[in-house]
């Protein structure tokens, strides 16, 4: 018997009896549910602290939400869930260890920074086509403000942010994966490697992360023979305006012209012009709330047959920010077929 | 990567990343930091009028600047301010009450002590810090100065 997943140069895997995302959910907060996606999220919460006492707590509910959300719509049971993949920004993943702790499912925490939405689904995909699992989900989540105390400042101290920095999604993304057919088919992952090309600024993250998008979608194509013309879209997390054009000329160089297919969430999600957000949108919240919002919508819909998304993400913490080191990153390639 | 080429990438950063305009924010933090000042201006004229003596004239003036700074940042309408007018809103005394407030607000959740008592100053603090040692050192010239009557 052929086995189900082969495994495809040095860092891809393709699944022959591909896993489906069954059924997602996104819940947003206020600024997201006034931007251009607007519309397209399952709840925007006016609250910003959705109804708890602390940030934390907040995010931690975002996450709750947005797991129940998406278990109401896919045709299973919460009980059939076997584990979850949970991350976001916060130290020792608060939001995701206190926020789920009620469901009372088996539970893996991940960290890929604001790529944890392409670690996690890589892993939940990787255990359903392994056959450890018939259903599994992956969330994950970011909050502006709980992302603000962790990596910044206090909320209300006044600073400036330079053209370059982007603004933390407040919002969550949750995805039931199985084995059953559903929205859109994991044909196959590209783990990431960590890259560092000596950034220091935190505020321009997209320069920090696009080196390590810019990987990832290279070695794809390395591993899967192929090239930008196999799909519809490359879509990455946050690279934000800076990034993006960055990504673009590092292909190039690589002799690929992406062009014409790059769309990024971060740019997706957020007006700069009447919205104040800079570069564009980051966070764990972003990459997983378009996904869910509008990639697997449109894949739903048949508009884009076979995405490749890549959430890209910065793993700089404060103390290393403070001692001065480079930001590496990474990115998690994923492929979603309608 | 070796060191050239990550200095490679680093000066291309450079190049593609968007500037702020320099005259454009020297001009914003001009007319905040000068509105700041009439306002401050405004307080010691009133004070003196009313027979105050110029120390406490002008100690009524940072206490009334520093009071309007908190109860800003309460509202989360100073980070606004700053938003627009830059090192014009944080140079003045009001810069510094919203350092300290801000953290206050920020780490109630974690409690008293642990919270708004041990991260109060995790702003401040550098400032209050190096001030006092600065002042210290300066005392110190000055002293020094004093007896071998330089001063």
């Amino acid at each position: 018997m052929e086995k189900n997943i082969e495994q495809k140069g040095r860092q891809s895997l393709a699944f022959h009896t591909p896993p489906y995302i069954m059924a997602s959910a996104s819940v947003v907060g206020k600024k997201e549910g006034e931007g251009p996606l607007g519309n397209l999220f399952d709840m925007v919460g006016e609250d910003p602290m959705f109804g708890c006492e602390s940030w934390e707590d907040a995010e931690g509910t975002l996450q709750k939400e947005a797991l129940t959300l998406a278990i109401g719509k896919s045709e299973i049971e919460k009980w059939q869930i076997r584990y979850i993949f949970a991350g976001d920004l916060l130290g020792q993943e608060m939001a995701s260890s206190f926020g789920l702790a009620d469901m009372q499912i088996p539970l893996f925490g991940v960290y890929g920074a604001c790529s944890t939405a392409g670690e996690s689904i890589s892993l939940a995909s990787l255990s359903v086509a392994s056959g450890a699992a018939d259903y599994v989900m992956a969330v994950t989540s970011s909050h502006f403000a709980s992302a603000e105390k962790q990596f910044r400042f206090p909320l209300a101290y006044g600073n400036q942010r330079p053209p370059s920095s982007t603004w933390t999604v407040t919002g969550s993304g949750a995805f039931v994966i199985g084995k059953d057919k559903g929205i859109a088919k994991v044909k196959g992952i590209t783990t990431g490697k960590i890259v560092d090309y000596g950034i220091k600024d935190s505020m321009n993250m997209g320069a920090c992360m696009a080196p390590a998008a810019c990987d990832t979608i290279y070695n794809h194509f390395m591993d899967f023979e192929c090239d930008e013309k196999e799909y519809d879209q490359i879509i990455t997390g946050d690279l934000g305006e800076v990034g993006y054009e960055i990504l673009i000329e590092l292909m190039k160089d690589k002799g690929y012209d992406i062009s014409k297919k790059l769309l990024d969430c971060g740019m997706m999600i957020f007006d700069k012009e009447t919205q104040g957000t800079n570069a564009g949108g980051s966070g764990c919240g972003c990459s997983a709330t378009v996904l869910s919002a509008l990639i697997l919508k449109n894949i739903k819909e048949g508009k884009w047959k076979k995405v490749l998304f890549v959430p890209t993400g910065a793993l700089l913490s404060p103390v290393s920010h403070n001692e001065g080191l480079s930001v590496p990153s990474i990115a998690h390639g994923v492929v979603l077929e309608g | 990567m070796n060191e050239m080429q990550k200095q490679k990438y680093s000066e291309y950063v450079e190049e593609v990343t968007p500037k702020t305009n320099l005259i454009c924010n020297m001009a914003k933090a001009f007319l905040t930091g000068g509105i700041i000042c009439v306002i401050g201006q405004g307080i010691l004229n009133f004070c003196l009028a009313r027979g105050m003596d110029k120390n406490m004239a002008g100690s009524w003036c940072s206490m009334l600047l520093v009071l309007l700074s908190v109860i800003l940042t309460g509202f989360n309408l100073f980070s606004k301010i700053v938003d627009f007018g830059g090192a014009g809103a944080l140079v003045p005394i009001t810069g510094f009450a919203n350092s300290v407030a801000a953290p206050a607000v920020e780490y109630k959740t974690e409690g008293q002590v642990f919270g708004i008592g041990c991260k109060i100053f995790t702003i401040a603090g550098p400032v209050i810090l190096y001030g006092i040692v600065t002042s210290w050192v300066v005392g110190l010239i000055y002293w020094i100065g004093k007896v071998l009557g330089v001063f």
